[in-house]
């Protein structure tokens, strides 16, 4: 066998391809099975990648025994093996909620599984992803079953909302292919390793049009603050399961790219866009909050708060100089929101099956009954906050920790009052359980399974809070704080 | 001016129309064809730029066959979800998206 | 793990972990529930007194969790933490015995039951926490435990309490948060240490230090229901009795004392802090809380309000204690914090026994009802003249050493302050013994629930609590000299803070 066919990495991209086709074959009936064993495998995978990281390394392995610029390479380092578990981690109760969802919500949706598996494989190939093409190939991928998951049961509204996504996604595609054909043009090579090498201080015109294209590619598709405006109908109106994935995995690759170009290629950085992308940030975090605040929709609402919680992200990007408690705070923030947000939306579901409607109002009838859900909503709720002890938390320390180092106050205080306003938006949803118990409202029976994957998912986003060493290990950082 | 910029200059002018098309047209029918030529602007920019050399460059080659590849598929994917909206709603307008 | 890591740890999970089995309880497994929280409340009073013990012998519990390389959950037993812990313990015990008689048979008590169990145990981190950032963690998740039990009722009137409650407490949150923040910046250690962590810094960063005190101090002022921050307090009384009981004596408000005691002694140091003059100020805050807590109890008709406007006034005694300099005002302020509770607490429980038994939530209705409920009146008389500073009480200590404290620091206005005070107690309690004693009760009460059977007043388990708190707060005034009392303890204390003998 050849060397790169033993390498987990490859394998990680070539699993949810081959379930993700057999599921399209067998139908839904077994597609959802094939997605279970595929996802436990890969989850194998990724904790094997994790064990074998040099710290501090990045491994190279050439696909096919070909290396660049012919061949495709894979990298693998600390962040990606990061984000590759906790696809894994994020995906794994994910499929068992959406299998307990198919049944429970009556819904043929045979495409559900298939569109998963190559989102999976998209994913996976986005975060190994070596060179500037291959991302692009990965972020189209991505951005088209993104697309058919948010179209859904085919309502009008999920399929208006699934329609611009794509149209946005495309475009943003466009202007990132287009700054890739730039960077060959200046340089004739897109691998990211050997621009690292060649790129001058001072770029030519060409580089910095193609960074600037790049990144607003790269900006749209994560629906930073301005370019939000298609996130809030896309997930708010996407079936559960599907906005759950959105929301938590799909928006964090395209920050991984930037964050990864902004490490390498752009290594020296440029003061005034750190602080622009930090500015759009606190934007986002302001205005998503407010939003999420006057929503009168559940997923709405929670929708919102995804673009809130986004804008925490964007605020590294002037704090890089202390690169390591940056880092650490980016990469808890990911790992939170992603198991928080995957949980809310999956609670959201429940909700849905349960009383058939989709308002924050709703949730009354549901006071005193469900109680594993009102934990998830509630676990989940604190580390969207950024109360302790939670992931969520956490994340805001180290956050403030970069800030207080570079004397930002002002993102200080953006950062103490974004944690505010979450909790304003967010127990309006909390402060339904307690509501006086709805007389006799009927309520859909709700398989427990799903119920206890929400539960799972706000649980693990609450104990990262506790325990966050590994992860601050397998990023290869030391001594973060 | 060498056949590549020719060929690039063209290409930046086409992606400019068709960003412009996707972004203010309405009918969505035309905004997926007005994704479609900027695609093609990319295209003739990767090609275009590839040749600065004067030899044919395969990688931008493969690069622009790829791209080919997922502009179909991206279309084929638009059209069908304008299809599922326009049939019950009789219209192809996203003036009440 | 050897037992002084392990004897903390077993503190904590003596109420985290049945509380989280209670969580998964359904609702009519009744017993086993029961079982499960005073099982976890004696064994939490019991590891208290081993470690009692020890630290009184020197010795010293801790444990240590390491959250991400750099950043740890410190925990450590000392004597200050200890005085809060033993008293939290031995409150909750008798909360738990009381809460059991008062639920019974009302809705949602897993949940009840199950969040009551969170916020004790996160009080017991607040007390035990070995830095600002552990407290801080306790402190907020002190905040959402407490939360459900505040609107635990669910009426209009509960929720709206609870968005008080919340909106209050999680700006003061914030403020701690920010005011740790500024420790920080100036690169101070966040670990509390006896005789204070920042007193190395100097004068140097008086300015900014003057200002992380503020924040810190107003943060945590929150809970403690310093003026003009108080105002969560009263609305949060829509919560039933023991929550109530729980808030004032045991968990949240006191959580907020004990809070400043740890930020002035041990992030500061009282002698630090006194340089940069930030205790004259503190005192002045704390009296203006005693003198307005006292005249808004004496118009509130409701009773449950006016005993919430006492604790106002009564916490800020210990902050008062803490605020003057010397050790006679830090003796006065901690064995406060132990006293209040302990009068504070009984008379929740019989204000909850007059409410369930016969309806009586007012004072005005209170015509006569020691005729009815002796040993209910009684426990709630001794308690009442405690809080007015009578002989033989806890109180009159507290206020003995609180006087000799204001006399060593040379504040001679605080005398007449604490007079002032005590006089108001009086013009607010003393009506309501005029009435419950002297009055005729009225034909029928308005809504009795609970028969009288012979001696029995009430339920057993709503009348041995407050029998026993009432008890303890003579005991603590009568034996304050014995050797293992609030008084000893709080010398104790005082003298380790300040590193010199104590008079």
């Amino acid at each position: 066998m050849p060397e790169w066919a033993a390498a987990p990495a490859a394998w990680l991209i070539l699993i949810p391809l081959l379930w993700a086709t057999l599921a399209f074959l067998f139908g839904p009936r077994w597609g959802g099975r094939f997605a279970l064993f595929g996802i436990t495998v890969q989850s194998l995978c990724a904790m094997q990648l994790v064990a074998a990281l040099d710290s501090g390394v990045t491994q190279v392995l050439p696909v096919g025994g070909w290396s660049a610029p012919l061949g495709i390479e894979l990298h693998v380092d600390g962040l990606a093996a990061l984000m590759l578990l906790l696809t894994q981690v994020v995906a794994l109760p994910l499929m068992l909620y959406t299998r307990a969802w198919l049944g429970a919500a009556d819904r043929a949706a045979g495409y559900v599984w298939p569109l998963c598996g190559f989102m999976l494989a998209a994913l996976h190939a986005l975060f190994l992803a070596a060179d500037l093409f291959n991302v692009y190939v990965a972020l189209e991928l991505l951005g088209l079953c993104a697309v058919a998951l948010v179209a859904g049961d085919g309502k009008p509204q999920q399929l208006r909302a699934a329609l611009h996504y794509l149209l946005v996604s495309l475009l943003a595609a466009a202007a990132y292919l287009l700054g890739v054909a730039l960077f060959y043009a200046a340089y004739g090579t897109v691998s990211i390793a050997t621009l690292v090498a060649v790129m001058d201080a001072q770029p030519p015109f060409a580089v910095v049009l193609a960074g600037t294209l790049m990144l607003v590619g790269l900006m749209a598709k994560t629906a930073l603050f301005p370019f939000h405006f298609w996130l809030p109908p896309a997930h708010g109106s996407a079936p559960a399961p599907a906005s759950a994935l959105l929301s938590a995995l799909v928006v964090k690759a395209s920050f991984y790219v930037i964050l990864r170009l902004r490490l390498t290629v752009f290594a020296e950085g440029d003061l005034t866009l750190d602080w622009l992308l930090a500015g759009c940030g606190g934007a986002a975090i302001l205005y998503g909050s407010w939003r999420a605040f006057r929503c009168a929709e559940l997923k709405m609402l929670i929708a919102y708060s995804t673009v809130a919680q986004l804008g925490y992200l964007f605020l590294i990007f002037p704090l890089l100089d202390t690169r390591e408690l940056a880092l650490a705070a980016a990469a808890l923030q990911m790992v939170a929101h992603a198991l928080a947000k995957a949980a809310l939306f999956a609670a959201a579901g429940i909700v849905l099956v349960a009383t058939g409607r989709d308002s924050v109002a709703a949730l009354a009838a549901l006071a005193g009954r469900l109680p594993v859900t009102w934990f998830a909503f509630g676990l989940a709720a604190v580390t969207l906050m950024g109360l302790p002890p939670s992931g969520g938390f956490l994340a805001k320390w180290l956050l403030i920790d970069a800030a207080v180092a570079g004397e930002y106050w002002l993102m200080v205080g953006l950062i103490i009052s974004g944690g505010l306003l979450g909790a304003a938006y967010l127990f309006r949803i909390l402060k339904r359980a307690f509501a006086p118990q709805a007389s006799a409202a009927v309520l859909k029976p709700v398989p427990r399974i799903m119920e206890w994957m929400a539960f799972l998912l706000a649980a693990a986003s609450v104990v990262i809070g506790i325990e966050a060493t590994a992860i601050v290990e397998i990023l290869g950082l030391v001594g973060s704080t | 001016m060498s056949t590549g910029l020719i060929y690039a200059c063209s290409g930046a002018l086409l992606f400019g129309c068709g960003v412009a098309g996707t972004v203010l047209l309405k009918h969505l029918l035309r905004r997926i064809l007005a994704f479609n030529v900027m695609g093609s602007g990319v295209f003739l920019i990767l090609v275009g730029l590839a040749q600065r050399h004067g030899e044919a460059d395969p990688v931008p080659q493969a690069m622009v066959l790829t791209g080919i590849v997922v502009a179909v598929a991206a279309t084929a994917l638009a059209v069908a979800l304008l299809r599922r909206l326009a049939v019950p709603a009789g219209t192809g307008s996203s003036a009440d998206a | 793990m050897n037992s002084a890591q392990a004897l903390p740890l077993a503190v904590l999970a003596s109420s985290l972990v049945p509380g989280l089995i209670i969580f998964a309880l359904p609702q009519e497994q009744v017993m086993l529930r029961s079982l499960l929280n005073l099982a976890g409340a004696v064994v939490k009073l019991v590891l208290i007194v081993v470690m009692l013990f020890g630290v009184r012998a020197g010795a010293t519990y801790g444990f240590n969790h390491e959250v991400i390389p750099g950043l740890e959950l410190a925990f450590k037993m000392d004597a200050l933490a200890l005085l809060f812990v033993t008293l939290s313990a031995g409150l909750w015990l008798l909360t738990t015995v009381y809460a059991i008689g008062y639920l019974e048979g009302s809705p949602h008590r897993s949940r009840f039951f199950g969040f009551f169990s969170l916020c004790v145990t996160a009080t017991i981190g607040i007390a035990m926490a070995a830095n600002l950032f552990t407290f801080f963690v306790f402190y907020e998740l002190l905040t959402l435990a407490t939360y459900p039990l505040v609107v635990h009722r669910g009426t209009p009137a509960a929720l709206r309490g609870g968005n008080i409650y919340l909106g209050y407490t999680l700006l003061g949150g914030a403020l701690v948060l920010t005011g740790i923040i500024s420790v920080r910046s100036l690169g101070g250690p966040i670990e509390f240490t006896p005789g204070g962590t920042l007193a190395h810094l100097g004068e140097g960063h008086a300015g900014q230090l003057r200002v992380a005190f503020v924040l810190l101090v107003a943060g945590i002022g929150v809970k403690a229901a310093l003026v003009p921050l108080h105002g969560w307090l009263p609305h949060a009384m829509v919560a039933p009795a023991p929550v109530s009981a729980l808030l004032h004596a045991v968990a949240v408000v006191k959580a907020g004392a004990f809070g400043i005691v740890r930020v002035v002694y041990e992030v500061f140091g009282v002698e630090f802090a006194q340089m940069l003059g930030v205790l004259q100020p503190l005192a002045w805050v704390a009296a203006l809380t005693i003198i307005w807590g006292s005249l808004r109890a004496l118009t509130q008709d409701e009773l449950k309000r006016r005993l919430a406007f006492s604790t106002v006034s009564q916490v800020s005694y210990i902050i008062l204690g803490v605020a003057m300099f010397g050790p006679a005002g830090t003796v006065g302020g901690l064995v406060h914090l132990v006293h209040q509770g302990i009068m504070k607490i009984t008379l929740f429980f019989c204000a909850g026994n007059y409410a369930e038994t016969l309806g009586v939530h007012k004072v005005s209705g209170m015509n006569g009802v020691g005729r009815r409920m002796p040993a209910t009146s009684v426990a709630f008389s001794i308690a009442a003249l405690g809080m007015m500073g009578a002989p033989l009480t806890a109180g009159a200590v507290s206020k003995h050493w609180l006087n000799m404290g204001a006399d060593a620091a040379g504040l001679y206005w605080v005398p007449w302050v604490l007079f002032a005070s005590s006089a108001l107690n009086a013009a607010y309690f003393l009506p309501i013994l005029y009435r419950a004693w002297l009055l005729r009760p009225p034909p029928a009460w308005p809504q009795e629930q609970i028969a009288a059977i012979g001696w029995r007043e009430t339920a057993w388990l709503l009348l041995l609590p407050p029998l026993i708190t009432g008890l303890a707060t003579l005991g603590a005034g009568v034996f304050a000299g014995f050797e293992m009392s609030p008084l000893a303890w709080a010398r104790l204390i005082a003298a380790r803070e300040y590193m010199q003998v104590t008079p």
